[in-house]
């Protein structure tokens, strides 16, 4: 079965920036290749994924702010269906850093983030969460939260507009939709290796480039 | 009025002439269970749209557009999602207990659900004292949540657990009382007999003053029995993080979720059924012509209507008030409602005696 | 001042005055700190502790006091010095001043100071096993030393405190936080009603909280140490991000203190734009405040209605500043560009929208039994507790303090303006929700007046002539302005270095939320867990504020 190009109601392929990526995925699985029926299941099941991603509320600082008019009147993430947001991370899909990451906050997020249930998500929202953004070089800043957890989407900004967190949900939802269910996910895995990889970090063993799965989508929607 | 109970006889009939008895039972049992079960989920996920889009208006937002028309078919995309979300398993608690908690709930809310009349005839028994029948088995759902706080092993959901069952066991008095003032008025415990009781007139206009404070009471009292703002202290998102259900995921967490809005239309269910006359239509004496426009309008419409309507008042309640503390709480259940309540039912067993109700 | 400085000899004999900057300068010995502190709050009445600084001179080690006397409004400063590094002792202030407890630890955390008979003497911000005091000037940077950890802390209920006995020795003595049969729970670091992350380890009896133990640092990204390394306009970019509620009057702080020290003198006109700036920022800051507490009681709807109106605020920032929130729109001399061309007509308009929705807000919330009952005296603050734990802003008002510093040392142009400093008496979580919504209207009542001077204005002159490169003399400066939570006070502390790219040698930001934490075990002390929502949600800090 061909696997085209993920469609996101009103907004054109051609209308979002990094669109190599997402080629690159579809060429990918166009490539392994899997029947029919497998893909179908496989769309519908992304189709509900991508459509009902439930927030976890995590926020440290300013991006916080901003993400709370996103869910007011006037951004509305309802509108998407974003926004049962849950403050169990039992029962949330994917968790949106906002704001600085701290040495003291690291362990709690990453317990966090074990805690939440398969599938899980993760876009580092603000400049803070992205690479360290204006305290990088503060002695007990986590400089980007890829440091400690595997990062889908990055999203610059400090604080980043409603606007382009709406942009990086949907650039959630195109990656979402080019996910195999069936056909051998491949998401557990490349977080198996990140993990491993970060644990011969911790001990100071010597690492290879390990390449994974989870490469970022770069975005530029900031104005 | 179309008596829904021909087209069960004539069916009964049917399997009775080519089949055995015991196979007509089972067939017939089975195809009530798939017919309840099948609109247990639709109208959990009708609730589920219906409450997010009312509580969307109400704060001046548009809620779920996006997916599908009009937002329809965002809901199947969440059911979609909860079906295929891992459920994770934990450590350090006791195993059985956790699992067994979500179907407890599931299953009072289902059988409760079962006892509703959808219309005349359109109900699955007709118990003689099919309200005793409500009340005793609505009332397992709180060992389901009792279980599910106890059974996690986490501070947070034990004093969701503790919380609930101290709410749900107090305020279970007021609901009593409340149906048996109705009980008192219409003389009969089953729920056909009480709505037939309501053909010349609904039981909130013929009741006198006490049908109208049992009705308000029956409204408060329910809203704290559903576990919902402002009282919803057991899952108090701001204190409690997600309450008794804070360490489900997947499936489990959707059975809790599902049952909770089911549970909101049971108990608008039967407040329109003791209160607001089921499915009868609305008549008022001397406009014969209207009367007879409201009769055209199906009966169970008329029941998801009343439904639907004091639905909305609750989800309205919800959203706008804030959330009460438990002492608050319990004072307003043992202070006020439960001694009115109980003066009420001395007072519709007066009006009843003297025939003073219309 | 010479009336105090004799005063103050007669404490203490030791005591040596300099009086030649903004505030007298009082130098004590350790030895007698504590007997003249108790005299200077006591007899003196300088009973509020506004701002205790740690800083390192190298050769010495040491702490600045900033005392007011709330009745006379007179600021003096004392400066307290030790010179032994490896093991820095000085005697601990906590029990005259209740504020001092988590502001010592503090210093504690940050230059490895200890206080003698301190209660706690734990860190505040930094993790236990943190290796070394960052503000230190021999501070080790090496990253390898304190590694991104992947594990929770242990031992977080060991704390000790050095008690001195009538000889004068020292002597350690272990504790425990909570006794082991205590049942504790733990609220935050990731808590919806935390309003960000901070952590409460409150041990309960039944659902009533018998302690509450606030572990705080899990934002703290170490700010103060960032600007020594950062020329002066540059550091302004952080004010922002600590109280970003209070963004503008933060920067304004510091732009008033760089202000000073330079000797520059802001045009008019700029200084009416910052201050218009800083009330939208409150009127912006108080209606999420409003949306939180709602909020944080369940009622949603309200949370919404607040943000309805916050946007328009927004939007004004954006049209003018380019950006929503970190605005960057204050600079020293004044502020950037000017401002855009409908900027007067938008806050016109704004105060009318806002003046019109206020009386919705009130209608669907104020009334309400059920807000009343959960907030009417709960969690009071009397007026000598709130002094004793130096709270300020809308949480001191709230409780009789007058600590309005746009009324007390009123800094910009808050005195050509005419408007009420709001003071209740009764303390509660309700009488804190109240004041904030009638500073609103105060707000509005300011910014009106702005929009008529900004007419009548002449010339669009929006920044003075600033040196390219801003040197400043040796010496320190303290400044302090009325932020949306509180009295925000900036420290600046500059060696004269006369190389070109001059760095601060301390900057230190007294945040107002600092000091409203320390109430909270005060405050939820016997309360129930629900309370405790309700009253961190009215006493209203922003946890970057606190951490810095």
């Amino acid at each position: 079965m061909e696997v085209k190009n993920p469609k996101i109601k009103s907004m054109k392929h051609e209308d979002f920036k990094n669109n190599d990526y997402i080629e690159r995925l579809v060429a990918e699985l166009n490539a392994s290749g899997t029947n029919v029926v497998v893909g179908k299941l496989d769309q519908l099941i992304n189709w509900g994924r991508a459509n009902s991603l439930w927030p976890f509320c995590f926020g440290t600082s300013c991006c916080a702010i901003e993400f709370m008019c996103l869910g007011a009147a006037r951004y509305d993430m309802a509108r998407f269906g974003f926004e049962v947001a849950r403050n169990s991370p039992r029962q949330s899909d994917y968790i949106m850093c906002q704001g600085t990451i701290t040495h003291r906050m690291a362990p709690a997020l990453i317990r966090l983030y074990e805690q939440m249930a398969e599938p899980k998500y993760v876009i580092a929202c603000g400049a803070c969460t992205v690479s360290g953004g204006p305290f990088k070089k503060s002695y007990c800043v986590v400089k980007g939260v890829d440091e400690i957890i595997p990062v889908d989407v990055y999203l610059p900004g400090c604080p980043p507009r409603p606007e382009a967190m709406f942009y990086a949900l949907l650039q959630l939802q195109r990656k979402i939709k080019l996910q195999k269910f069936f056909g051998g996910d491949n998401r557990k895995e490349s977080r198996k290796k990140f993990f491993e990889a970060q644990k011969q970090k911790a001990t100071g063993a010597d690492v290879s480039h390990v390449n994974t799965e989870n490469e970022p989508v770069l975005e530029d929607a900031q104005k | 009025m179309f008596d829904f109970s021909v087209v069960t006889k004539w069916l009964d009939n049917l399997f009775m002439g080519v089949m055995p008895e015991w196979l007509t039972v089972t067939i017939e049992c089975v195809l009530v269970a798939a017919a309840l079960l099948v609109a247990y989920l639709v109208l959990a996920m009708v609730y589920i749209m219906y409450e997010r889009w009312v509580c969307a208006w109400i704060q001046c937002r548009r809620g779920p557009l996006r997916v599908g028309p009009w937002g329809l078919l965002q809901i199947f995309a969440d059911v979609l999602k909860m079906l295929i979300k891992e459920i994770v398993r934990l450590w350090n608690t006791d195993k059985f207990l956790f699992w067994l908690a979500p179907f407890f709930v599931v299953v009072a809310s289902v059988i409760t659900f079962a006892c509703l009349p959808w219309g005349k005839g359109m109900q699955v028994i007709d118990f003689n004292i099919g309200v005793f029948f409500i009340t005793a088995i609505s009332s397992l759902g709180v060992l389901g949540i009792l279980l599910a706080g106890w059974s996690s092993n986490s501070k947070y959901t034990l004093i969701g657990a503790m919380r609930s069952g101290a709410q749900m066991v107090s305020y279970e008095l007021s609901v009593g009382i409340s149906i048996l003032t109705i009980v008192c008025l219409a003389g009969t415990m089953s729920v056909s007999g009480i709505v037939e009781a309501q053909s010349n007139g609904w039981f909130i206009f013929t009741g006198h003053v006490p049908a109208i404070i049992a009705f308000v009471i029956y409204m408060i009292a329910a809203n704290a029995e559903t576990n919902r703002g402002p009282f919803d202290l057991p899952e108090a998102e701001h204190e409690l993080t997600a309450g008794y259900h804070s360490e489900y995921s997947g499936l489990h967490f959707g059975y809790f979720y599902l049952a909770e809005y089911l549970n909101l239309f049971i108990v608008s269910g039967i407040a329109s059924l003791l209160f607001l006359g089921g499915w009868m239509p609305l008549h008022i004496p001397g406009w014969e012509s209207f009367n007879a426009v409201m009769d055209y309008i199906p009966p169970t419409l008329w029941f998801l209507g009343k439904a639907f309507f004091l639905s909305f008042v609750f989800i309205w309640a919800r959203w706008s008030f804030p959330r009460v503390r438990i002492d608050q709480l319990l004072a307003l259940e043992w202070r006020y409602l439960m001694p009115i309540g109980l003066f009420n039912l001395v007072l519709m067993a007066i009006v009843v005696s003297f025939g003073w109700h219309f | 001042m010479a009336n105090i400085q004799e005063q103050i000899s007669k404490i203490c004999q030791e005591a040596q005055f300099d009086a030649s900057g903004e505030f007298l300068l009082v130098t004590v010995p350790d030895e007698k700190w504590h007997s003249a502190a108790k005299a200077l709050k006591e007899e003196l009445g300088f009973d509020y502790l506004t701002a205790l600084i740690g800083v390192d001179w190298k050769e010495t080690m040491g702490c600045v006091y900033y005392l007011t006397n709330t009745s006379t409004q007179e600021i003096i400063h004392v400066k307290v010095t030790t010179s032994d590094r490896e093991n820095p002792l000085i005697h601990s202030v906590s029990d005259i001043w209740a504020v001092a407890n988590y502001q010592e630890r503090e210093v504690y955390d940050f230059f490895g100071i200890t206080f003698i008979n301190h209660p706690d003497m734990r860190r505040f911000f930094l993790r236990n096993d943190w290796v070394g005091h960052p503000l230190r000037k021999d501070y080790d940077a090496n990253p390898e030393l304190n590694p991104v950890p992947h594990e929770d802390e242990q031992n977080e209920d060991d704390t000790f405190s050095l008690v001195e006995d009538e000889n004068g020795k020292l002597k350690k003595v272990d504790k425990k936080v909570f006794a082991d049969e205590e049942y504790v729970i733990n609220v935050g670091p990731q808590h919806p009603s935390t309003h960000g992350v901070m952590r409460y380890r409150a041990s309960l009896e039944g659902e009533v909280v018998k302690k509450v133990d606030v572990v705080s640092g899990y934002i703290h990204r170490g700010i103060e140490k960032l600007c020594e390394g950062l020329m002066y306009p540059q550091t302004l970019l952080y004010t922002e991000r600590m109280d970003y509620m209070s963004a503008f009057m933060n920067r304004h702080a510091l732009c008033l203190c760089i202000e000073k020290a330079l000797g520059i003198e802001v045009p008019h006109r700029a200084e009416l734009i910052r201050m218009m700036m800083d009330e939208l920022m409150r009127i912006s800051s108080h209606l999420l405040s409003y949306g939180c507490l709602t909020m944080d009681q369940g009622a949603t709807t309200a949370f919404f209605y607040g943000f309805r109106e916050r946007e328009l605020i927004y939007d004004i920032f954006d049209r003018t500043c380019g950006a929503r929130m970190s605005m960057s729109y204050d600079t020293i001399g004044g502020v950037v560009a000017d401002v855009h061309p409908d900027f007067v007509a938008d806050v016109r308009n704004l105060c009318d929208v806002v003046e019109q929705k206020l009386k919705e807000y009130h209608k669907l919330f104020t009334g309400n039994v059920i807000a009343v009952n959960r907030m009417k005296g709960v969690g009071t603050l009397s007026k000598e507790d709130a002094i004793n734990y130096a709270v300020t802003g809308p949480t001191g008002r709230a409780s009789g303090v007058h600590c309005d510093v746009r009324k007390t040392h009123p800094y910009s142009l808050y005195n050509e303006v005419e408007f009420d400093e709001i003071l209740l008496d009764g303390g509660d979580s309700m009488d804190r929700y109240m004041v904030r919504m009638k500073e609103i209207e105060q707000s509005i009542k300011i910014l009106r007046q702005c929009c008529y001077m900004m007419d009548k204005e002449e010339g669009n002159e929006f920044c003075a002539a600033v040196p390219k490169m801003i040197k400043l003399p040796a010496g320190h400066w303290y400044q302090q302005v009325e932020a949306s939570r509180g009295a925000f006070g900036v420290y600046l502390e500059s060696d004269g270095d006369p190389k070109p790219f001059q760095k601060p040698y301390r900057l230190h930001f007294q945040s107002p939320c600092f000091n409203l934490v320390g109430i909270v075990d005060l405050t939820c002390k016997d309360n129930l867990i629900a309370d405790l929502i309700t009253i961190t949600a009215s006493i209203d800090y922003v946890i970057p504020d606190i951490d810095r």
